[in-house]
């Protein structure tokens, strides 16, 4: 099914006969439709006409993932839409992968990533990580179900910029706090910049377990790490200053 | 006015259609006639964040006409947002997180989901629905290769039963197989749904 749709639409548009623009927004369309031969063509298109590897996957892949992101929330489209999107994505970026390797695009910061004891949905922080990897971050993904001994050993071991913690389930949502409150025990709480997401949390909740933000979705995740690491090193590079007047 | 104070009160519940079914039944056995009935769509499920707003709605339309008005919804992945307007509305729900808990018992449910949190759960709604809602709402028929994203972390299906009937289990049996997941099967009854409902009525 999804061939033939890929074959009709090879055969409705020329995507080399377009201009960079109009192709981005044409592989936005092709993701929205979560075909993946057509983005596997404008990615290399895209390459070929010099395109920077970190634009071709921020202009064209995240923008589109982001824009799935606002019709999910808003009710358009659905589980499966959106997976099939990020089967497009994760396509594309397989080609760009290697070549920020290579390229020494700029890494934005380490993410330990997992969703909490209790729980195994991992669908939304799996598309979380995909978008924040894409974005030029590090990923640790722990899984699911995971305990707080297990994050604390991965956090000692990874050294991580951020904690990302995710929950489907009203029951399992409690354990972050469980979590924030032994990395305050441990005095490590300030050490980490803690995010949270899942379907059932809100910002009040994120306050009120101490995370540092509660994140919408995939795309406000990605801006919110972008946003708290610029912070970071605006705070470090106060603190230089500081240390050598 | 003595004749008013014999008449038994009013009492509203206002629920999940996914319930409907069972609402009735218990009525029925019951006798319990000043129990109203109205559902909210099932389907509502797939959008948590609206549950909260639309059983408003229908508390605030009912409020004037009942003498009590009672939910019938787990927190059913609102995040705590249905207690907080049933709060804010003065309206008591039933405890637990969703369905699957007071069907299986609140405790029960708790020591499952605690022992093994990688089984898929089914109640009599569910098993009758599940190609409709859940194969083909995730769009397991158009996406078959979906199936290990969305189920890929599960290990068993548990069919809590409402009740005894072999066209279920069959039904049940054949999402398992979908699934591609052994199936349990668990006799329930209704839970603690019947002793709540005599209650309030």
């Amino acid at each position: 099914m999804t061939e033939d749709k890929d074959k009709n639409q090879d055969e409705d548009i020329d995507l080399k006969a377009l201009s960079d623009q109009e192709l981005v927004e044409q592989m936005w369309d092709d993701l929205y439709d979560g075909l993946q031969e057509p983005i596997l063509e404008g990615t290399n298109i895209l390459l070929e006409r010099k395109w920077l590897p970190y634009d071709v996957l921020t202009k064209a892949l995240i923008e589109g993932m982001r824009i799935v992101g606002i019709d999910f929330r808003d009710g358009i489209l659905f589980v499966p839409e959106v997976l099939m999107s990020a089967g497009a994505m994760k396509a594309g970026m397989a080609i760009l992968k290697p070549l920020l390797a290579e390229t020494g695009a700029p890494s934005l910061g380490k993410i330990v990533i997992g969703t909490v004891k209790g729980d195994i949905h991992d669908i939304g922080k799996n598309l979380v990580s995909m978008m924040l990897e894409g974005a030029g971050f590090e990923i640790i993904d722990l899984g699911v179900n995971v305990s707080v001994e297990t994050y604390l050993e991965a956090l000692e071991k990874h050294q991580p910029d951020i904690l990302g913690m995710s929950a489907l389930l009203t029951t399992t949502m409690p354990y972050m706090k469980v979590v924030i409150d032994t990395l305050k025990e441990k005095n490590l709480r300030d050490d980490y910049i803690v995010l949270v997401g899942g379907a059932p949390l809100n910002e009040e909740f994120g306050k009120a377990v101490g995370a540092d933000s509660y994140c919408r979705d995939a795309a406000v995740a990605v801006e919110t790490a972008k946003d708290f690491m610029k912070r970071k090193h605006n705070i470090k590079a106060g603190a230089g200053k500081a240390s050598a007047s | 006015m003595q004749e008013d104070e014999k008449k038994p009160r009013k009492v509203l519940l206002i629920a999940c259609g996914a319930l409907a079914r069972e609402i009735l039944a218990i009525r029925e056995q019951k006798g319990l006639e000043n129990l109203h009935v109205t559902c909210l769509p099932a389907k509502l499920h797939n959008r948590p964040a609206l549950i909260p707003a639309r059983v408003r709605a229908k508390i605030r339309a009912a409020k004037s006409c009942y003498d009590k008005i009672f939910v019938l919804y787990g927190d059913c992945g609102t995040g705590g947002m249905l207690d907080v307007v049933l709060r804010e509305e003065g309206v008591e729900r039933i405890g637990g997180p969703h369905c699957y808990a007071f069907f299986a018992g609140q405790e029960r449910f708790e020591r499952m989901m605690e022992s093994d949190p990688t089984r898929f759960f089914l109640t009599d709604y569910l098993a009758r629905h599940f190609r409709t809602l859940i194969y083909e709402g995730y769009g397991l028929d158009r996406h078959p290769h979906l199936r290990d994203l969305l189920f890929g972390n599960y290990r068993g299906v548990v069919y809590l039963a409402q009740t005894e009937s072999e066209e279920l289990v069959r039904a049940a049996e054949r999402a398992a197989e979908m699934l591609e997941l052994p199936l349990e099967v668990m006799r329930t009854d209704y839970g603690e749904l019947a002793p709540f409902l005599e209650r309030i009525a």
